[in-house]
């Protein structure tokens, strides 16, 4: 096995088009998957269980399967049904959905770790129900789940190769379009490589940046 | 704020309507009964203090008053209006009559000390931004604390954090202030300032004063009545003087020659 430069320099066009991909369907569904998952936890508060059952049922149905499953459903059963998305749009609904799944259970924990005391105090002041929620009880609690949320953005970075299966053409795609034709693997899927390795380092800095800002 | 002064009712004068009623209420945690069948009425202006052992149903009183808890028997009126039982829309409405301050305070950590008091004046009461500010830096200069409008909760210590909190009560003018032993978590040292401010309040305004404390001190000196709990009901009942000086229960003699 020989380390060929000229494959790294031809195959750098295509790298930063698949980065390009990977990091937007990072970015929209880390999105997605945050504002999901509030929804979730607050229809999981709901008064009347007939809102809260079937969201407990989808939400552990969708957390109990895998990713992957989710792909190719989403991508070759909902046509049939009428419903075409783009192959870099049904990838970002998948995987917001699927982790709107887990950052749920993240705004619960956050939502739960509030003070009694602070509910206490807008009752006392008589702070109507919607105000004491984005006024008092949701500064605090997203506050305290900032780096829980940033830990499955890294997560999500290392699933976004999945997208793949649905022709997705984000970094390992390209990779691989590029070996096929090249018969070269090694220096595109070491390129890639690396780069999963400096995006989840950068991404890792900046959560604790954000981290002790937030403690402080 | 404005501070009106407070006018005694003269002993001939007709009784004032109680301000607050509460008729035989009982409030069960689960087997252990913390108030049972209780009466109990205080009139407009008057301050009075809860004492008895941990556990006599003191702090119940005053978070049933608050609506943070409801009563299982029993009927609460505020000002002639029913706040239990009540449906919703008319809680909130005679809620507004009722402020309280908390042992722990209970700031809102995510907002300015400013903003701590304008938020329930402009969401509640509909002030404008302005006329909130105003009145907040007015209770701030108060309780001795205008420089800190900017600061957050967690920048104070803990006694400049309590005077916030009575500045954030007082902020929605109520006609009752309930006091839940607000200096027990406060350094020995930060006591004696918040309790000046209580009686600084008490002496000027005409705000009815409902007070669950063990500063015996601050107790004979602000209050008008004390009541004596114990096991859920009111064992004794009195003028500071004759409580602390001469109670006719053995309960009461045990309780205070234990915490004074």
């Amino acid at each position: 096995m020989t380390w060929d430069w000229h494959a790294v320099s031809d195959f750098m066009p295509h790298f930063w088009d698949g980065l390009l991909v990977s990091l937007q369907a990072l970015a929209l569904g880390s999105l997605l998957s945050f504002t999901l998952g509030l929804v979730w936890t607050l229809l999981m508060r709901a008064p009347t269980r007939w809102v809260r059952w079937p969201v407990g049922v989808v939400t552990e149905f969708v957390r109990n399967t895998p990713l992957l499953v989710q792909l190719f459903f989403l991508f070759y059963v909902l046509p049939e049904w009428g419903l075409t998305f783009s192959a870099l749009a049904t990838g970002v609904f998948a995987i917001g959905l699927h982790y709107s799944t887990y950052t749920m259970q993240v705004y619960r924990a956050g939502i739960e770790a509030v003070p009694v005391g602070q509910w206490e105090a807008a009752t006392a002041l008589n702070l109507p129900r919607r105000r004491t929620w984005t006024a008092v009880i949701l500064p605090q609690a997203i506050r305290r789940v900032i780096p829980a949320l940033g830990n499955y953005v890294i997560s999500m970075l290392k699933d976004t190769p999945m997208l793949m299966v649905i022709t997705v053409l984000e970094m390992l795609g390209q990779a691989r379009l590029f070996s096929q034709q090249r018969f070269q693997f090694t220096e595109p899927l070491t390129v890639i490589g690396v780069a999963f390795v400096l995006i989840s380092y950068l991404a890792s800095l900046l959560l604790r940046a954000l981290e002790r800002r937030l403690v402080r | 704020m404005s501070v009106e002064t407070r006018t005694e009712p003269s002993a001939t004068a007709a009784r004032p309507a109680d301000l607050i009623r509460l008729e035989q209420v009982t409030k069960r945690f689960g087997a252990n009964t913390v108030l049972d069948h209780l009466d109990f009425a205080v009139r407009p202006g008057r301050h009075v203090t809860l004492i008895g052992p941990s556990g006599s149903g003191k702090t119940t009183i005053l978070r049933l008053l608050m609506t943070l808890t409801k009563p299982d028997e029993g009927t609460i009126t505020v000002d002639g209006e029913p706040l239990f039982p009540a449906p919703e829309k008319q809680v909130r409405e005679v809620r507004k009559k009722i402020g309280m301050v908390f042992q722990h305070f209970n700031l809102f950590p995510n907002m300015s000390v400013l903003r701590n008091l304008t938020e329930a004046p402009v969401q509640v009461l509909g002030l404008s931004k302005d006329e909130a500010e105003e009145r907040a830096r007015e209770l701030l200069e108060l309780v001795g604390l205008a420089d800190k409008c900017g600061a957050r909760p967690a920048q104070l210590s803990g006694g400049q954090q309590q005077r916030v909190a009575i500045a954030r009560a007082l902020a929605m003018r109520p006609r009752v202030l309930l006091l839940d032993e607000v200096t027990s978590a406060l350094d020995p040292e930060l006591v004696a300032g918040v309790l000046d401010l209580l009686r600084d309040i008490a002496r000027s305004t005409d705000i009815t004063m409902l007070c669950v404390t063990h500063e015996m001190g601050f107790a004979r000196d602000i209050s008008d009545q004390v009541l004596m709990f114990d096991g859920g009901r009111v064992i004794e009942s009195g003028s500071p003087e004759k409580i602390f000086s001469d109670p006719e229960q053995d309960r009461t003699r045990e309780f205070l020659g234990a915490v004074l």
